[in-house]
């Protein structure tokens, strides 16, 4: 093998050159609606078995479905924030195919006339570079049942709970190269669609789920055959998965082999894919107009409603951020990923100096909740706290090692930093005469050591830096202890 | 007894709301008829003891001077509505034991103005077939020449006998190419199917979701108006319902036709067609001429494509409307060791010949490669056949036509599927289009078989419909009893 | 559409058995496939039609797709769901394992 660490993400070094990956994504995410998408039953989740279930979603004979308002708002909402087009005249079709989790025998989704044609989006690459992703289609479809295949022997259990639950598929065009841009694709729309609130994405419950179709060619060469990697229900089995099922191409092509078109599973134990069905099973899913709906349409000011309510989004915040706060565009980019950091950000930085706030949040925050284990929204620092411990630092009440004392008790105790500033008494000392005091102790304590530098040590001076900040526990302005040693040391 | 079983509707309710007679004597009448004609197999459920409890309910109703306008009325209801804990079976062994846990719109329409259920009648499997003979539990006897075995027509074959045969003072049925039209024909009743939209089909038990529709079959144009004026309604719960309040179809039954235009339609009599439905059918043009209509030639020129677009769209809608009737959830399944086994063999099992070959036509016709030509193909020329009746309807008011080219026939005697779909070519254009249509009798044939005639009306126009209908059946004076009717 | 006679033969009638989950006895297959055949062939008349301009009709009806409010009204009736489950077992219905 040759050395890897100069290929580019996205490439793979084989035997007879560079190959390149081409990925396209289908997301589907979950509407944020109270009840199914054709019908009153709830579409919440982790219920008793078909305790959601209505006797549309369990396609009893003469059962019709009636559309849900929510779910048509929010595929119009996530449609503009994708910046793509509405269509105002779409269509619902069935898909036909059997399955025991299907009751009705198709699912009712939109093929030919979808709600949301062609868009894009920016995505920010973990370089802080950015590439912008096409969007194909957005269109509304239900969601199938959930079948347990390890509760009996040579039984499967069928629960309908899902069943008819409102989701939308995001179809981007296949114009993503590499795991990581996949990876940085699904986060951006993830955060997209909380910012409206049309999916809560959480992708452990399953809201939001990925399908990865992955190819591989030569650069400049025509796409090659592709393979659909189903259901990847987190952003590292995305990565993983897509690279592996990659490199298994690849391997099959440099041995003169080539690629079937077909559906695969990831393993999430082995890291690698699978077949999923074979060719000779291909599905014929007969879609054709569901003639118990009519074709689905709304005005044009009706949408313009919906343009003008939606919040302000993750690219137009981002560049806000950069220049109201002056913090750079990569630390602007990770607090825009999630609605809430951003929220919290402003809210701490209003009024203060947004570089260090973004610092503080970025490398303390984050770091810390990582290290204890707890989501953003179990920080037991508030933005008002952090705030706080901002101003402290800027008007010199403590120092920035001080404030990382500070910053671990609140972690703890929750308590606000000036309450625990007082109580410890961590007061930067900044009065000259306490600063003298301590200096000429380190200077009769270490007068060895003075000799020595006033002989031409320079280097000793960090050393006396050093002795008085210990004397004085962290306390010490560094910046006059600094001044005053220079002017002692002469 | 047989007094009370002279009645019509419309007489029966007012002898009921007068008190000459009562619900629970009217509702015995028609069970004792129920069992004296139970050779025409037109039932396949009786629910005696509800229609008891129902019957004493109206009587007290009445009494109290509170009477719905279905009030105390017996009827039978096909057994494609889904009615709450009686077995719902649409004539097919799949469905055997199922028994629905809720009330369709339409009969829950009828009950909510008091009429009283006899119980479930028989209809072409799923609704599928002319001549009743796809149920499950075998064929219906249509009342009329009893002793030779006449087909009652279909699919609402039991409907129509049960009316015919005076085993229930009116019955509902589903028309989706003809299936309320023709049989009432072939059994010498009134069939009114209603504009798409008018009736809601929560409840009913699908065949072609875009054609299906509701209504009444009644022995008079004025007993169904007075069904559909209880069946008819906009339901949420279908979103292909119309939201159109229709208007009291009583209103309109004395309301004459001077002066309106009748279009008589080119296409509707060609070769094929009984010389004695001709005779009536130009009998049928004098009669209204002669109550002041304007009678106008007309062209519905893709009348000869409605057929064959109609057997591409609702098999093809039934294909995958029928998908639900897989052994998981309800139905008779048929065990095996996999999923897809159980699959086949329960659909193999539980579906009927006829069934089995529409799913078939329709898979085929919306299968890959094929779409284009069959499927897509046949929704265009349903579009012309939809402007056809639109360009007429600029210059006519209603249309006139035959409801069947032939009389009824002999049972058993029809074996090819393709000369069975033929019964409906003067039916079906009105279906694609979405049109109301009523069929009322007006003499009979010279085998003594009834002969009946067709109007079709613009959408939702049911009551100038039911104003022509009426008119036409006061001219026909049908006054023939069948042979084989409880007496 | 294709010739009139031969539209479809026994390994295409498999083939669409197989899509409509029908199982269809072998003595059945020849006739079968012949009745599709006429049917077919029936519908075929259709190519006589000229549709070159001409949208095609879903639906006859004129009005608009009605929306309901996002309220949950219904559910909660597993009892009424399972009441006519030729198996079930724990809440769930049941069917032949499925391999995936």
């Amino acid at each position: 093998m040759n050395d890897t660490s100069t290929l580019k993400p996205g490439h793979i070094q084989g035997e007879t050159g560079i190959w390149e990956m081409v990925i396209g994504l289908e997301i589907h995410a979950q509407i944020s609606s109270k009840s199914k998408l054709f019908s009153g039953a709830s579409a919440s989740f982790g219920s008793e078995a078909n305790r959601n279930v209505s006797l549309v979603d369990a396609a009893m004979p003469g059962m019709l479905p009636v559309i849900n308002e929510f779910c048509v708002e929010q595929a119009v909402k996530t449609g503009l924030a994708l910046n793509a087009k509405i269509n105002n005249v779409s269509v619902f079709d069935r898909k036909n195919y059997f399955y025991a989790d299907l009751p009705q025998g198709y699912q009712i989704s939109q093929f030919t006339k979808p709600i949301v044609g062609e868009g894009e989006i920016i995505v920010d690459l973990d370089d802080g570079e950015q590439t912008t992703i096409g969007i194909e289609r957005l269109h509304l479809e239900q969601d199938a049942g959930k079948s347990l295949h390890d509760q009996h022997p040579t039984k499967s259990y069928i629960d309908l709970n899902r069943t008819g639950v409102a989701l939308m598929e995001i179809v981007s065009k296949p114009d993503i190269r590499s795991p990581q841009e996949a990876g940085a694709y699904v986060k951006k729309i993830r955060s997209i669609l909380r910012y409206i609130g049309a999916c809560d994405g959480n992708m452990e419950e399953g809201s939001l789920r990925a399908d990865c179709n992955v190819s591989v060619r030569k650069s400049g060469e025509e796409f090659g055959t592709r393979c659909e990697i189903k259901n990847l229900n987190s952003i590292r089995f995305i990565i993983q998965a897509i690279q592996s099922e990659a490199e298994r191409q690849v391997d099959i092509l440099e041995e003169g082999g080539t690629i079937d078109q077909e559906t695969r599973l990831f393993d999430t134990s082995t890291g690698e894919t699978r077949s999923m069905r074979s060719k000779e099973d291909a599905h014929d899913y007969r879609y054709f107009p569901d003639p118990d709906l009519l074709p689905l349409e709304f005005t044009e000011s009706w949408v313009q409603d919906i343009k003008e309510k939606l919040p302000e989004l993750p690219d137009s915040l981002k560049k806000r951020l950069v220049k109201d706060f002056g913090i750079t565009a990569y630390d602007a980019s990770i607090l825009v990923e999630e609605k809430d950091y951003v929220d919290f950000y402003q809210q701490a930085a209003n009024g203060r100096d947004g570089k260090l706030t973004a610092n503080w949040m970025i490398t303390e925050l984050f770091g810390a909740l990582k290290k204890d284990n707890l989501s953003f929204s179990e920080s037991p620092i508030t933005s008002e706290n952090l705030g706080e411990l901002i101003s402290l630092i800027s008007n010199g009440t403590i120092s920035g090692k001080i404030a990382k004392e500070v910053f671990s008790e609140m972690m703890k105790s929750k308590k606000s930093p000036s309450e625990i500033v007082k109580e410890k008494g961590l007061e930067q000392v900044s009065d000259d005469s306490e600063i003298l005091k301590l200096i000429d102790q380190v200077i009769s304590d270490n007068q060895d050591k003075v000799n020595e530098y006033l002989s031409g040590k320079d280097k000793l001076f960090g050393f006396f830096v050093g002795q008085v900040m210990k004397l004085s526990q962290g306390k010490a302005n560094p910046g006059i202890v600094n001044k005053l040693l220079k002017e002692k040391l002469k | 007894m047989s007094e009370l079983l002279d009645l019509n509707l419309v007489e029966a309710s007012k002898a009921l709301k007068n008190k000459e007679i009562s619900s629970l004597e009217l509702t015995k009448a028609y069970l004792k008829s129920i069992s004296d004609t139970s050779s025409l197999g037109a039932y396949l459920e009786i629910v005696e003891d509800k229609a008891i409890s129902m019957a004493k309910e109206s009587d007290k109703k009445l009494i109290d001077g509170i009477a719905r306008p279905l009030e105390g009325i017996p009827i039978g209801i096909k057994d494609m509505f889904c009615t709450k804990d009686i077995k719902t079976t649409a004539s097919s062994k799949i469905l055997e034991n199922f028994i629905p846990t809720y009330e369709s719109t339409v009969t829950q329409n009828l009950w909510n103005d008091g009429a009283v259920i006899l119980g479930k009648l028989s209809c072409d499997e799923f609704a599928m077939g002319s001549s009743n003979e796809t149920a499950a539990k075998g064929n219906v006897i249509n009342p009329w020449l009893k002793n030779k075995k006449m087909s009652p027509g279909g699919s609402s074959g039991g409907s129509a006998a049960a009316v015919a045969a005076r085993s229930a003072l009116a019955a509902t049925g589903t028309d989706t190419g003809g299936s309320i039209r023709q049989p009432a024909a072939f059994c010498g009743i009134t069939g009114l199917k209603p504009t798409y939209g008018r009736c809601s089909r929560w409840g009913i038990v699908a065949f072609s979701s875009s054609l299906d529709q509701a209504g009444p079959l009644t022995r008079t144009v004025s007993d169904a108006a007075l069904m559909l004026n209880s069946m008819a309604g906009y339901d949420q719960k279908d979103s292909t319902s119309a939201n159109l309040k229709m208007p009291d179809l009583i209103d309109y039954l004395n309301k004459g036709i001077k002066g309106k235009k009748i279009g008589i339609p080119k296409e509707y009599t060609q070769d094929g067609i009984s010389e004695d439905i001709v005779k009536f059918y130009e009998k049928s043009i004098g009669w209204l001429r002669d109550e002041g209509a304007e009678i106008i030639p007309v062209s519905l020129p893709h009348t000869k494509y409605a057929l064959p677009a109609y057997y591409i769209i609702a098999p093809a809608e039934a294909s995958s409307n029928l998908a639900r009737y897989d052994g998981v959830r309800y139905g008779a399944r048929q065990e095996a060791s996999s999923l897809d086994e159980m699959y086949e063999l329960t659909r193999g099992n539980g579906f009927g010949d006829e069934v089995k070959r529409r799913i078939m036509i329709g898979t085929y016709v919306l299968s890959s490669g094929y779409y284009d030509a069959y499927y897509l193909k046949a929704q265009k020329v349903r579009r012309l056949i939809k402007e056809d009746f639109e360009n007429v309807y600029k210059k006519v008011d209603y249309i006139l036509t035959p409801s069947t080219p032939t009389t009824s026939f002999e049972l058993g005697k029809k074996q090819d599927p393709l000369t069975m779909y033929l019964n409906d070519i003067f039916t079906v254009p009105a279906s694609l289009a979405g049109l109301p249509g009523i069929s009322l009798p007006v003499g009979l044939d010279k085998s003594g078989l009834p002969i009946g005639i067709q109007l079709i009306a613009n959408s939702f126009d049911e009551a100038g419909l039911i104003s022509t209908a009426r008119v036409l059946e006061m001219s026909a004076e049908f006054n023939f009893i069948a042979d084989g009717a409880a007496k | 559409m294709p010739n009139k006679n031969t539209i479809v033969d026994v390994p295409t009638v498999n083939k669409i058995a197989r899509l409509s989950r029908l199982d269809i006895s072998e003595g059945n297959k020849e006739s079968l496939t012949n009745d599709l055949n006429n049917i077919l062939g029936f519908v075929a008349q259709l190519d006589e039609v000229d549709t070159s301009n001409v949208e095609p009709l879903a639906s006859v009806t004129g009005h608009k797709l009605p929306l309901r409010n996002d309220d949950v009204n219904d559910g909660n009736i597993e009892h009424l769901v399972l009441k006519n489950a030729p198996e079930s077992s724990s809440g769930f219905f049941v069917v032949p394992k499925v391999i995936e």
